[in-house]
């Protein structure tokens, strides 16, 4: 009987995770009524809470295990408070925003739960802390008035921080990523200096743009890159570059410094092969893994036996072997995903990060105030580029670079980090929308704030 | 209209420090600066799923079938592994299930087909590891799997059918004798691997209990080694094909050709005698290649430019794994320039340090038997599922063209003439035509015994050609050891009794 199930609740879930996906990008449609909005909104809602509950019943009948049952309640209860308290103290948050990212979390609980228990038990402690922490920073964006004054703290504690990690941190898979504090457990700093370089960057640039700025700006983000070149992080570093060079080409307009700063990554690149042998050892793993299979291409062989043999409609959940692939649970979840659960459904996962992706760069158009837009963009680039990064690695489409995929994969820092990445770009549309209401003009003829930004987006 | 409406209301609103004007301008060119940075991430998320897509639908099978992919054992908990058969449906391997429900692999032909088809008891070769994940997938009627998932039932696997022919196999195996040794069959207008006998072998029946003293430490048989695919060989004479097509390279053709031979060669303290040190006189190309004259090729070897003898045997899947899913070795063609005379004389003909297999030895006679275009081997015919309904039919490719149109008619014709007037002459007057080249490869220095080898094929009107690779170990010259195992197989192919 579990086999039926495990097999019938996989179809059901690809399907209602595919019509979840299909209302992520019908929100996005122009001229449609607020109550059509608002329908499309409780169907993800009604879909979510579905995938939720098949998941676990799958995992029950597989399993067996009676606590798996009290998991999916706590579970529930958190998602439910997420979702309300968003409704009741934020009524004017993205309900886009808030959807999306308590679907991903749910998917990151259901394989993770897969994966290893106590990860997963782990994973829930954090994603409550977080839960309670998010909930003022709207209130702070919106008080605090001196963010847009912090340059040289960012800077510094950005710097500092990411040298931290380089000198005391804990090398894992060839890269210092960690600290730890106290013995028991570990943080990685660079998840949280992503931000407050989002932060540094939209302070140096948000009224000046003359050249001197921009060589200044230039400078620390490079520190800020090289420093985690030197602890081998080079996601990351990739991370903060990329993000660097949108922000400075949206907030100069100047097409050079884009095409410039590329030009640069690329001389980098080339450089960085031919100087580190660590960074050849990727590039090799990926151009041709079968080789060298028995070692470095291990890990991204593994995750290509999971994602073929999975195919576009997977195995199910517990029929596959993911835990085959080391660091699953963090890096590689995608390719559990897309083994137990299907290709389909990963496709359908990289497109409900997609439309994150475009409804953050939405708000970051809309709000008027420079400093806001840049930091809203910054954050939409650190969260796209990231997403890009590990399913592009796992799958062979880039050389891995080991980072996390932002609130699926297993770890407090990545988990807190975005959940804050998440919960500022909903404080920005906040005000935003606070402004449109108090200035009473835009919600004429029943349309809505969010008529405007798509439009404004077509 | 009502876009521009509302920017204007925009901007009404933004009237807080700049003019209208000026403002509006910004926020109209900064979303091209928007639209940019939108539309790059967007098509790089387009180009990921665009990749996810090929790679499920090109990419996967390659990495499924990779036996370092062990998650096709979980399939093994769910069907019931499928039956090998040879291309007239003779079961090679079966799963047999008793009444408590435990599975037993069954080879009913034990030893004869052991390396090609391999085992699946104790890790995977041949075969059952090529095939295994065809052989784990069921595609009965899918109510059928559906009602056995629901009742905990294996549903059964799907069969693999190969080319391989049972009749040449058997043939090949008893002609073989008690000799170590190996023999390839193929149809070189196909591609298709007819036979493949590898000796020492091991029965796969009860190759888990037989493990240990098959890989026992003073075990020298090295009986699980594919000796077709994975042995590495001196060519012998058999070289002398590959020389013969670099003079023809570089001369265009062989009408300039003569070399007088008395019996042996000596440049400085090296000598290379012919067999027997026979004087052979004066030779064309052609004769020389009938009577194998070693006088003659070593000589030639000096005159040849040996950087493109190089390339040419590059382009002869030379130090290169051969295109097969066989565990296979990678022949060696290791000659440089610099190497000094006595190399490239004992290299021209055959010895040195060159080393092939037998398999890679009949791809070459099959390009050339089919002017020149290599066809890629294969051995899987089609799968079907267990009530017989094809599910996936692979068709003759071609691998590509190794020697020109030209020069294989060259050597067709020269090898046609080895039998005819040469060391082939046992396969002369039957009721085919066949054709081919000898060698005995001396295998380590002082000792009289030698490798034999034959490599050829045979042709007769109305049927299939095919080309076979026969070597003998340790036993002698070509002509008397590899060339009447040929002949057996050929007779049995073409029905010549």
């Amino acid at each position: 009987m579990a086999n039926v199930i495990v097999e019938v609740s996989k179809f059901l879930m690809m399907i209602l995770f595919a019509l979840y996906t299909f209302e992520c990008f019908a929100a996005f449609r122009g001229r449609i009524s607020v109550k059509k909005r608002e329908r499309i909104f409780k169907r993800q809602i009604f879909f979510m809470y579905l995938i939720h509950l098949d998941g676990y019943l799958c995992i029950y009948a597989a399993t067996d295990e009676i606590q798996v049952v009290l998991l999916y309640f706590l579970q529930m209860i958190l998602i439910t408070v997420l979702l309300g308290n968003y409704q009741l103290l934020y009524p004017n948050a993205s309900r886009l925003v808030t959807n999306n990212m308590c679907m991903l979390l749910i998917i990151g609980f259901i394989i993770l739960t897969r994966l290893s228990y106590d990860k997963v038990i782990r994973q829930y402690i954090i994603a409550v802390a977080s839960t309670i922490i998010i909930f003022i920073i709207p209130v702070l964006i919106r008080k605090l008035k001196v963010l847009r004054k912090l340059t040289w703290l960012y800077a510094a504690v950005g710097i500092i921080g990411l040298a931290a990690v380089t000198i005391f941190g804990a090398t894992s898979y060839g890269a210092k990523l960690s600290v730890s504090i106290g013995g028991f457990f570990s943080i990685q700093p660079s998840e949280f200096i992503k931000i407050i370089f989002v932060f540094f960057v939209a302070c140096m640039l948000h009224q000046n743009t003359e050249f001197k700025q921009v060589c200044i700006t230039t400078v620390v983000a490079a520190l800020h890159v090289l420093v985690l070149v030197a602890s081998k992080d080079l996601g990351g570093a990739l991370i903060f570059f990329i993000t660097y060079l949108v922000m400075l080409y949206v907030a100069t307009r100047k097409l050079f410094y884009f095409a410039g700063g590329i030009l640069t990554g690329c001389i980098a690149a080339v450089l960085a092969y031919e100087l580190f042998s660590h960074v050849r050892v990727r590039v090799l793993a990926w151009s041709d893994p079968l080789s060298v299979i028995d070692n470095e291409g291990y890990q991204i062989c593994q995750s290509l036996f999971a994602i073929g043999t999975g195919g576009w409609f997977g195995t199910g959940l517990y029929q596959g072997s993911p835990n085959k692939i080391p660091v699953v649970e963090q890096d590689f979840v995608f390719s559990a995903i897309s083994e137990e659960m299907g290709g389909i459904f990963a496709l359908c996962l990289i497109m409900v990060c997609v439309s994150c992706f475009l409804m953050f760069l939405n708000i970051a158009m809309q709000m008027k105030d420079q400093f806001y837009k840049l930091v809203a963009l910054g954050l939409g680039t650190v969260y796209a580029f990231q997403v890009f990064l590990t399913i592009g690695g796992v799958t062979k489409f880039i050389p891995s670079t080991g980072v996390t995929l932002p609130l699926v994969s297993y770890g407090g820092s990545s988990l807190l980090s975005t959940m804050i990445l998440f919960a500022i770009i909903q404080g920005l549309y906040i005000l935003r929308q606070d402004q449109g209401e108090t200035n009473g003009k835009q919600n004429t003829a029943g349309r809505t704030r969010f008529d405007e930004e798509i439009e404004d987006f077509s | 209209m009502e876009n521009k409406i509302q920017r204007e209301e925009q901007d009404l609103t933004k009237k807080s420090k700049t003019s209208p004007k000026k403002k509006k301008k910004k926020a109209t060119s900064q979303n091209r600066e928007f639209a940019v940075i939108t539309y790059s991430f967007l098509a790089l998320f387009i180009c990921l799923m665009g990749y996810f897509a090929y790679f499920q639908f090109e990419k996967s099978e390659e990495f499924i079938d990779n036996p370092y992919n062990t998650r096709q054992e979980n399939f093994e908990q769910k069907v019931i592994r499928g039956q090998i058969l040879a291309s007239g449906d003779e079961v090679l391997a079966e799963t047999i299930t008793d009444s408590e429900g435990n599975d037993t692999r069954r080879y009913p032909y034990g030893s004869i087909f052991a390396h090609v088809v391999g085992y699946s008891t104790h890790g995977k070769t041949g075969i059952e590891s090529q095939a295994n994940f065809d052989l784990l997938r069921s595609n009965a009627f899918f109510l059928e799997n559906a009602g056995n998932e629901i009742q905990g039932e294996k549903s059964i696997g799907d069969n693999v059918v190969t080319t391989l022919n049972y009749e040449l196999q058997l043939r090949a195996y008893d002609a073989l004798g008690s000799y170590d040794g190996a023999v390839v069959v193929m149809e070189p207008a196909t591609g298709k691997i007819l036979a493949m006998v590898s000796k020492p072998d091991f029965d796969p029946n009860t190759i888990a209990e037989d493990w240990d003293t098959l890989t026992a430490e003073g075990n020298t048989d090295a009986a699980l080694l594919n000796r077709a695919t994975q042995g590495l060989y001196p060519p012998g004479s058999t070289f002398k094909i590959v020389t013969t097509l670099e003079y023809l390279r570089e001369h265009g053709s062989d009408s300039d050709y003569s070399y007088s031979c008395n019996g042996s060669y000596t440049v400085g303290k090296t000598t290379i005698h012919c067999h027997n040190n026979k004087s052979h006189g004066t030779q064309t190309l052609k004769q020389a290649f009938t009577n194998s004259c070693n006088a003659a090729y070593s000589s030639m070897g000096l005159e040849l430019d040996i950087n493109k003898f190089g390339k040419l045997c590059d382009s002869l899947l030379f130090n290169t794994s051969l295109p097969t899913k066989f565990e296979s070795s990678k022949s060696s063609f290791v000659l440089q320039s610099t190497d000094g005379d006595a190399s490239i004389m004992s290299t021209a003909i055959g010895q040195g340090k060159t080393l092939v297999t037998p398999f890679h030895m009949v791809l070459l006679a099959s390009a050339i038997a089919n002017d020149g275009v290599l066809m890629q081997p294969y051995v899987i015919d089609h799968t079907e599922n267990y009530q017989g309904q094809v599910q996936e039919k692979y068709e003759p490719e071609e691998y590509g063209r190794l020697v020109s149109v030209e020069n294989a008619a060259v050597l067709q014709d020269y090898m046609s003439s080895v039998v005819e007037n040469g060391t082939g002459q046992k396969l002369k007057g039957q009721n085919y035509e066949a054709a081919g080249k000898t060698g005995s490869a001396e295998f380590s220095t002082g000792s009289n015994s030698a490798h034999s080898w034959f490599v050829g094929y045979a042709h007769q009107e109305g049927k299939e050609d095919i080309a076979v690779a026969v070597l003998v170990e340790d036993s002698g010259i070509g002509s008397e050891y590899a060339v009447p195992i040929a002949k057996e197989i050929f007779d049995s192919y073409y029905e010549n009794y």
